[in-house]
């Protein structure tokens, strides 16, 4: 099979040459041979020859770019893609993952036809299999999720999949999953099939030959430097799999690309004695953490263990792939969970024990995208052990990228670009890899956090946040509070909250959530992303006014709401600028806005010295006091008058808290309640807090954490960036024209698109929906991502979700669309969200929802300030 | 009243007052000679007898020859009649019941009854069956057993535990109760035979018999035998990177298990700073710990010393001179337990200094290869010579003065291991033991022993001291297997009494401190001793040069090998360490095998590696099967339990302080070191 598509492989000389090369002797006369083999220049120049680097490749050149050299540093198809069980499986937990699998799936089963080659495609069928109703709740909110996306999917009685898989126990089964479409199929076949198919497009491959490092000039990719020579090229991919890390180092301007290889396991199997049908369903069997396919009559089996071996933590050639060994002990839990779900399999003959390395990243999400650092060097890799089901769909998604600019699906959940270098480090993916694998079969609930890697990025305050009962969540290596546990509680209940229900916090944030209704909360807020902008002109204001939507010359001390939108009008950031002089601008953007909003302002602003952008995020810490009595706290704590007339809303001061001079007090609270925002230089941040705490006791001050700021800004129908707004939603579809000034007397990013989405009308629409027959006791919570059905038809899904404790109800936010009876995308119109019934689907039951465009106003009018209200934030008016 | 000062040994006036015992030092003992009622003299006289009567202190070889000769020596001594036929009589029964017990080879009655039995018997006092003085128990001397069996039925059971596992940090130097009981024999007093008269023993005997057959309900639950065992465990991992460790060492296990109250073995691990490798060593101390602990803190000094090049010496020797800050020699890997006297310092400090000064004026810098063995030897020589002459100066601070004489009369030896990658240097000196385990390639685990014992079970140095000494001595150098009669080791620090000439002994005595003047050990002058020496502190050195099938190394003291065979010792840390790491991989290789066989296999390796995990340290583990393995070599958790509720008064009895160190070896860099040349 093999030696069939060297021939499309172009070689650069005849044997004798190659003997002579591979002989080491490294002559300059075989050096230059070599040089004068491979393309001076290419417009792309891809690394690695398995199944992403080849889909990459086919997806470029039937997208017209022709001019793509793959290279390969062995033979084509011969790493982790050679070694994949060779499952296709659709039943993902993220909706842009189902999408990539479902294309792939259709891609994958017409390649045998386009290509002649043949790819083993059979379509099985998989069975994904729940011993516990939490787990058949996580395969039922997967399974509405897959058929609203067109993908059949049912989950069926242990009784069914008995009929469907004679082999397999299922007495300690509550349900399963049916995927009909998974298929298995050959990944090293698909890869060569798309390399012959790309071949044939004019794409240049190239094996034997090793990237050395990629040269950089000026942030720009220029080329690249094999074994065998330069190649000049724009653009360059990296698809170098479990070695992308190394190579993305490699560079004088070094990518950080996260990820990890473990060592994997499966094994194979000779022939049972009837061999099995080839259409024999995949079993997927998490809480056993295993699957098992057929397998050339016999049965190939792997898991994901609970306790991982990490590999090549120190790079490459550490090990060669073919010399790791088989660890039989290792494979003991394993084997005895197969044994239990096929008893029968006892009396089958082991053929082999197979050791081959996955990479793993650091979130369990496959990563792709541009690099911050480098223009042009672009990245698909970490596939997280599911190469092949995405590789059709990922290499679209990329090669849409690089010819488009943007793919034509929200990948930020996937984007290189929401790792910092932080993520970079040896032992941090070492040790998260060890966490990462063993959750690939775990219950996934909501809002789990990483175990490992924690506490690297902290506020000053953290060790007294930490005694006074703070639980932690992590946000781009920031630890922020999750809430606090008062003192009375028992510590060790409450560490069971991994639950679809209502979790055992709930009472803990519900009073939180009062505090910041009636008294006064502090939440520590420093992990969102700081920058400051200075100019020795007006190059900052008019740089900025060119990146963002909204009119940013404003008097000094004010702050600004605005979008940074892309071409298309949608948004790459949701932040806040404040004025702080003339000349200087400070903004605050979300946690893991730090490496893509740095990349895109680096990008867009001119290379002028009289500009200065600087991330101060390390500088400041943030402490968000929010609630009525802020006033009277921070007036007491200043001795400044900070009554609205003083200190309208969305306004910025300097001013003295405590001791302390130079705090940033500024009059928002990104939840929409009254309060302030103070940024505090570190080294008085301590202080500041100390003294805010000591003072606000007698207003009834109290820590709060970000479940409490979670359920506050969702009842507001404020949206968040990275949750709710992504590249392709745009102001207007979320009811914040008035966060946009088209007439602002210059032009911006993305202004040309909403003038014209303006004249059309949005396609979709950002909606607040409150479940009515919702009971926060009993029904399962929902999280994000469930499916909206308008007169029973489906018409998007919610991007989050949180409790409302003022309405006493479920609030979740997301879009609707308008698909006709075609499944054409037709105008969202006011009238359209108002006249319909809606429901959200929750693991498969549906609840009725009421569908709001405009947060509920009356109700959170505070009759301290009810003069106030419309200066707080209340968008979309 | 000779007795009450041997009881109190060479203990410090203050920190004896702490020591329970101390109380029977102040106490006259009634000279009676009537039926024993008063506890203390009957406290004596089992001492005493013990004391007399603890001769053998190997099993095995020749132990009939070793009680017979006691009992000679006791007729020799020319004792009262009545004390001499009474011992001997008792001897003859002991022999008897021995003889009976190697005939059955069944556990003894007080085993089959179930109960916890405290009955002593003398020490070591020869029982052929390997590791097992327990079988003593129901026959052996009764005496204390009325003073402690009360004391161990009345006692809660924190009490006892708590002893077991006393902490001895605040001693300073620690006062030596059972003097002469172990390594130094001691010259038994005239009066102490008026307390072991036959009628007495007798009915001392038959007491004891009454006592030991009343129930007791007292056990130590296996938490409790964990926590006794784990006290003093100490681990050490060379530290890594994410799984690279260019050492060729992984790490090492360390133990101690007190029988002497306090105990008198020291252990010590440094890594060289200054030079590679890695220091080990595991020190038995005999008359106190003193010297134990000055060797424990300084030999690797001294060692490190020796090792440094010419060049940092001369470095060190400036930063002293212009006191600027001193390169660290040593890391020390130690135990909470293990610590540093830190009056000392600035003494012990002084005599590495001038030793490093000679040095550097010895080597004016030609020569640059430091010979490990040569610098091993030098090292520990010169560390005996400075114990030595410190006494003989003195110090005017008179505690330190008292101290340095405390070290310089007690004794110690040593057995120190120094790894630097496949170099394995082990200097010995006296009877502690190093043993490498090596593993064959069909997986079984074999026994090196990398050191000689310097003790009269060695031919050689029997050799070696008859030479060293004129032909007139040769019957009276080595008597009953000990050194001039005394001593069990051949070779040790300090025991100037060994060393010096009886002059400057009476000298230095006269001069020193009251304490020193007042106590009859030190006054006293082995018999014979006509050409001092008699007694050095070389070390002879093996080396070894490790090679991948060596996986381990265990330093142990004597406590250790007198209970097991070398034999099992490395079998046992071997499956230990082999279970930590799961055994040999299995391959599947072209063989047939279902699914069902291998799964079978599998569980059943697992099930052998769990059953190892309940020591996270081989040294534990080594303890754990020294003390409590019965006749089948399994551990027992009864008789496990037993013997670590003994009072420390008794423990002594059943079994020495053991003190092991288990080094893991890295054999793939190890394997790596052999494939480089």
């Amino acid at each position: 099979m093999f030696c069939r598509w060297l021939s499309i492989i172009r070689r650069r000389r005849a044997s004798p040459a190659r003997r002579r090369c591979s002989s080491a002797r490294g002559s300059t006369s075989a050096a230059e041979a070599r040089a004068a083999a491979l393309p001076a220049q290419a417009q792309v120049v891809i690394c690695g020859g398995g199944i992403m680097g080849t889909s990459v490749a086919y997806h470029l050149s039937k997208m017209g770019w022709k001019d793509v050299v793959l290279l390969e540093q062995g033979r084509l198809a011969a790493g982790s893609t050679r070694f994949c069980a060779g499952i296709l499986s659709t039943a993902r937990h993220l909706t842009i993952e189902q999408k990539m699998a479902d294309y792939s799936n259709k891609l994958y089963q017409q390649l045998e036809q386009e290509t002649g080659i043949q790819t083993g495609y059979v379509r099985t069928g998989s069975i994904s299999l729940a011993q516990t109703q939490d787990r058949l709740i996580s395969l039922k909110r997967i399974n509405s999720r897959l058929n609203v996306i067109g993908i059949p999917s049912e989950i069926i009685s242990p009784k069914k999949v008995a009929e469907l898989h004679p082999l397999l126990n299922v007495h300690d089964l509550v349900g399963a999953l049916h995927v009909p479409e998974d298929a298995v199929l050959s990944s090293a076949d698909v890869a060569l099939a798309l390399a012959s198919a790309a071949s044939q497009n004019g794409v240049q491959i190239y094996d034997r030959t090793a990237v050395l490092h990629v040269m950089v000039k000026k942030g720009q990719v220029t080329g690249v430097e094999t074994d065998k020579g330069q190649i000049e090229c724009q653009y360059f991919v990296n698809c170098a799999g479990q070695w992308a890390y190394e190579l993305g180092l490699s560079n004088e301007e070094p990518v950080s690309i996260p990820l990890h290889a473990c060592e994997h396991f499966y094994l194979l199997t000779r022939p049972w004695e009837t061999p099995l049908q080839s259409s024999t369903p995949t079993i997927v069997d998490p809480d056993g953490r295993i699957y098992i396919r057929n397998w050339q009559g016999g049965i190939l089996s792997g898991g994901f263990e609970k306790n991982p071996k990490p590999i090549f933590t120190e790079g490459k050639n550490q090990l060669e792939i073919q010399n790791l060994q088989e660890d039989w002990d290792h494979f003991e839990p394993l084997l005895s969970s197969l044994l239990r779900r096929m008893p029968e399999l006892e009396t089958l003959e082991i053929l082999k024990l197979v050791n081959c390395p996955e990479t793993f990243t650091p979130d369990m999400r496959c990563i792709m995208g541009e690099s911050p650092a480098v223009q042009g060097y672009f990245v698909l890799a970490g596939m997280n052990s599911a190469g092949l089901s995405f590789g059709g769909g990922a290499g679209r998604y990329l090669a849409e990228w690089m010819v488009h600019g943007y793919p034509s699906e929200n990948v930020w959940e996937l984007d290189l670009k929401r790792f910092g270098a932080l993520q970079s480090s040896r032992t941090f993916l070492r040790h998260r890899v060890m966490e990462v694998m063993p959750l690939m079969y775990d219950l996934k609930v909501p809002r789990w956090d990483f175990q490992t890697g924690r506490q690297l990025r902290t506020s000053p305050l953290y060790d007294r946040l930490d005694a006074q009962g703070a639980r932690w969540m992590e946000k781009h290596g920031f630890e922020r509070p999750k809430y606090f546990v008062p003192p009375d509680k028992d510590l060790l209940a409450l560490e069971q909250s991994k639950t679809f229900y209502k979790p055992d916090w709930f009472d803990i944030v519900e009073s939180e959530v009062k505090c910041c209704k009636e008294a006064v909360c502090v939440i520590d807020m420093s992990s969102f992303t700081k920058f400051e902008i200075t100019s020795t002109g007006d190059q900052a204001l008019e740089i900025l006014q060119y990146l963002f939507s909204n009119d940013l010359d404003v008097p000094v001390g004010h702050i600004v709401h605005t979008g940074m939108l892309n071409e298309g009008g949608g948004y790459e950031n949701d932040c806040s600028i404040a004025r702080l002089n003339k000349r200087s601008f400070f903004m605050i953007s979300p946690t893991d806005q730090q490496v893509h909003c740095w990349a895109w302002l680096k990008k867009h602003m001119p290379s002028d010295s009289s500009l200065l952008l600087e991330d101060v995020t390390w500088k400041y810490t943030a402490l968000n006091l929010i609630g009525p009595r802020a006033v009277d706290v921070l007036s007491e704590l200043s001795y400044a008058p900070m009554t609205p007339d003083h200190f309208p809303s969305l306004f910025c001061k300097e001013m003295s808290v405590g001791y302390a001079n130079g705090i940033r007090v500024m009059s928002m609270t990104h939840t929409g309640e009254p309060g302030f925002m103070l940024y505090i230089p570190i080294e008085y941040a301590l202080h500041v807090y100390n003294e805010v705490m000591s003072v606000g006791q007698k207003y009834g001050i109290r820590n709060a954490g970000y479940y409490a700021l979670r359920s506050l800004r969702i009842e507001k129908f404020f949206a968040f960036w990275g949750q709710d707004l992504n590249t392709l939603t745009t102001p207007l579809e979320c009811g914040r024209e008035s966060r946009v000034k088209l007439e602002k007397g210059m032009d911006f990013i993305g202004r040309h698109a909403l003038l014209q989405q303006k004249q059309n009308g949005v396609y979709k629409r950002f909606t607040m929906f409150i479940l009515d027959d919702h009971d926060t006791d009993l029904d399962l919570w929902p999280w994000w991502g469930e499916p909206i059905y308008r007169n029973g038809q489906y018409v998007g899904k919610t991007t989050s979700s949180a409790y409302s404790y003022t309405l006493e109800r479920h609030v979740c936010l997301g879009f609707v669309q308008n698909f006709s009876d075609t499944g054409e995308e037709q105008v969202v119109t006011a009238d359209f969200i108002n006249r319909g019934e809606y429901e959200i689907d929750i693991a498969g039951h549906r609840f009725q929802a009421k569908a709001k465009l405009y947060p509920f106003t009356s109700l959170f009018t505070h009759k301290r300030r009810k003069d106030d209200v419309e200066l707080s934030d209340l968008h979309g008016k | 009243m000779g007795g009450a000062i041997e009881w109190k040994g060479l203990s410090d006036p203050v920190t004896s007052q702490s020591w329970r015992g101390a109380r029977f030092s102040s106490a006259p003992a009634p000279p009676s000679r009537g039926p024993l009622s008063a506890s203390p003299p009957t406290r004596h006289c089992a001492a005493n007898q013990e004391a007399g009567s603890a001769p053998a202190r190997t099993y095995g070889r020749g132990r009939e020859a070793a009680w017979r000769g006691r009992g000679a020596e006791w007729a020799g001594r020319g004792r009262g009649a009545a004390s001499r036929t009474g011992l001997r009589g008792r001897n003859a029964e002991w022999r008897h019941r021995c003889r009976s017990l190697l005939v059955r080879k069944k556990r003894p009655v007080f085993c089959r009854a179930r109960r916890m039995c405290v009955c002593p018997g003398p020490r070591r006092s020869g029982i052929p069956i390997r590791s097992s003085s327990l079988p003593l128990f129901s026959d052996a001397m009764p005496a204390p057993t009325q003073l402690f069996f009360p004391l161990v039925r009345n006692c809660e059971l924190s009490r006892i535990y708590g002893t077991a596992c006393y902490c001895h940090h605040k001693h300073l130097c620690c006062p030596s109760p059972y003097l002469p009981q172990s390594r130094l024999r001691y010259m038994p007093h005239p009066a102490y035979a008026t307390f072991c008269r036959p009628k007495e023993n007798w009915w001392q005997y038959t007491h004891g018999r009454r006592y030991a057959s009343t129930p007791q309900k007292f056990y130590l639950t296996p938490p409790q035998v964990n926590s006794i065992l784990k006290a003093n465990e100490y681990s050490f991992k060379v530290p890594e990177f994410d799984g690279k460790n260019v050492s060729s060492i992984l790490g090492f296990d360390s133990n101690q298990l007190p029988a002497n109250a306090p105990i008198e073995d020291r252990r010590s691990a440094a890594t060289c700073l200054q030079t590679r490798g890695m220091l080990l060593g595991v020190f038995d101390g005999h008359a106190g710990c003193a010297c134990s602990q000055a060797v424990s803190e300084r030999l690797f000094y001294y060692i490190a010393v020796s090792l440094l090049p010419h060049e940092t010496l001369l470095e060190i020797e400036n930063a002293v001179e212009s006191g600027r800050a001193l390169l660290p020699i040593l890391q020390w890997h130690k135990h909470p337990n293990d610590y540093f006297s830190k009056e000392a310092s600035k003494l012990y400090f002084n005599s590495l200094r001038t030793y490093w000064q000679e040095l550097i004026d010895l080597n004016t810098g030609e020569s640059t290869d430091i010979d490990v063995k040569e610098a091993l030897i030098n090292a520990f020589k010169r560390l005996d010579n400075d114990i030595s002459l410190e006494a003989q100066v003195g110090d005017p601070n008179s505690f330190l003065n008292y101290l340095v004489l405390r070290v310089a009369f007690s004794g110690a030896t040593a057995c120190v291991a120094h790894v630097d990658g496949v170099d394995l240097h082990v200097a010995n000196t006296g009877d502690s033991r190093a043993m490498l385990g090596v593993q064959e390639e069909d997986g079984s685990w074999s026994a090196v022993t990398l050191s000689n014992d310097h003790n009269a079970q060695n031919e050689r140095e029997l050799e070696r001291l008859k030479l060293e000494h004129p032909k007139n001595e040769a019957k009276s150098v080595v008597k009953q297997d000990r050194l001039l009669g005394l001593l069990m080791p051949f070779r040790a620090f300090g025991d100037v009494k060994f060393k010096w000439s009886i002059d400057l002994q009476k000298r230095v005595i006269e001069s020193g401190p009251d304490q020193l003047n007042d106590n009859e050990y030190t006054k006293f002058i082995p018999p014979n001793y006509h050409t001092p020496p008699y007694l050095t502190a070389e070390p002879e050195v093996t080396y070894h040069r490790l090679r991948p099938q060596d996986k381990f190394l265990v330093l142990a003291t004597d406590g250790l090998w007198e209970t097991m065979h070398r034999q099992d010792v490395v079998r046992i840390v071997g499956e230990y360490l082999t279970g930590m790491h799961h055994q040999q991989p299995i391959a599947v290789g072209g063989y047939k095998v279902t699914l069902g066989q291998m799964h079978g296999l599998l569980t059943e390796r697992r099930a052998k590696m769990s059953s190892v995990f309940e020591d996270q340290n081989a040294a534990t583990h080594l303890i754990r099967h020294a003390v409590g393995n019965n006749e089948f070599g399994a551990v027992d958790h009864e008789r496990l339990s037993k013997m670590l509720s003994l009072p420390e008064e008794l423990a002594r009895m059943y079994r020495d302080d053991i003190t092991i160190i288990v080094v893991q070896f890295n054999s793939h860099v190890v394997g790596a070191y052999q494939n480089q040349e």
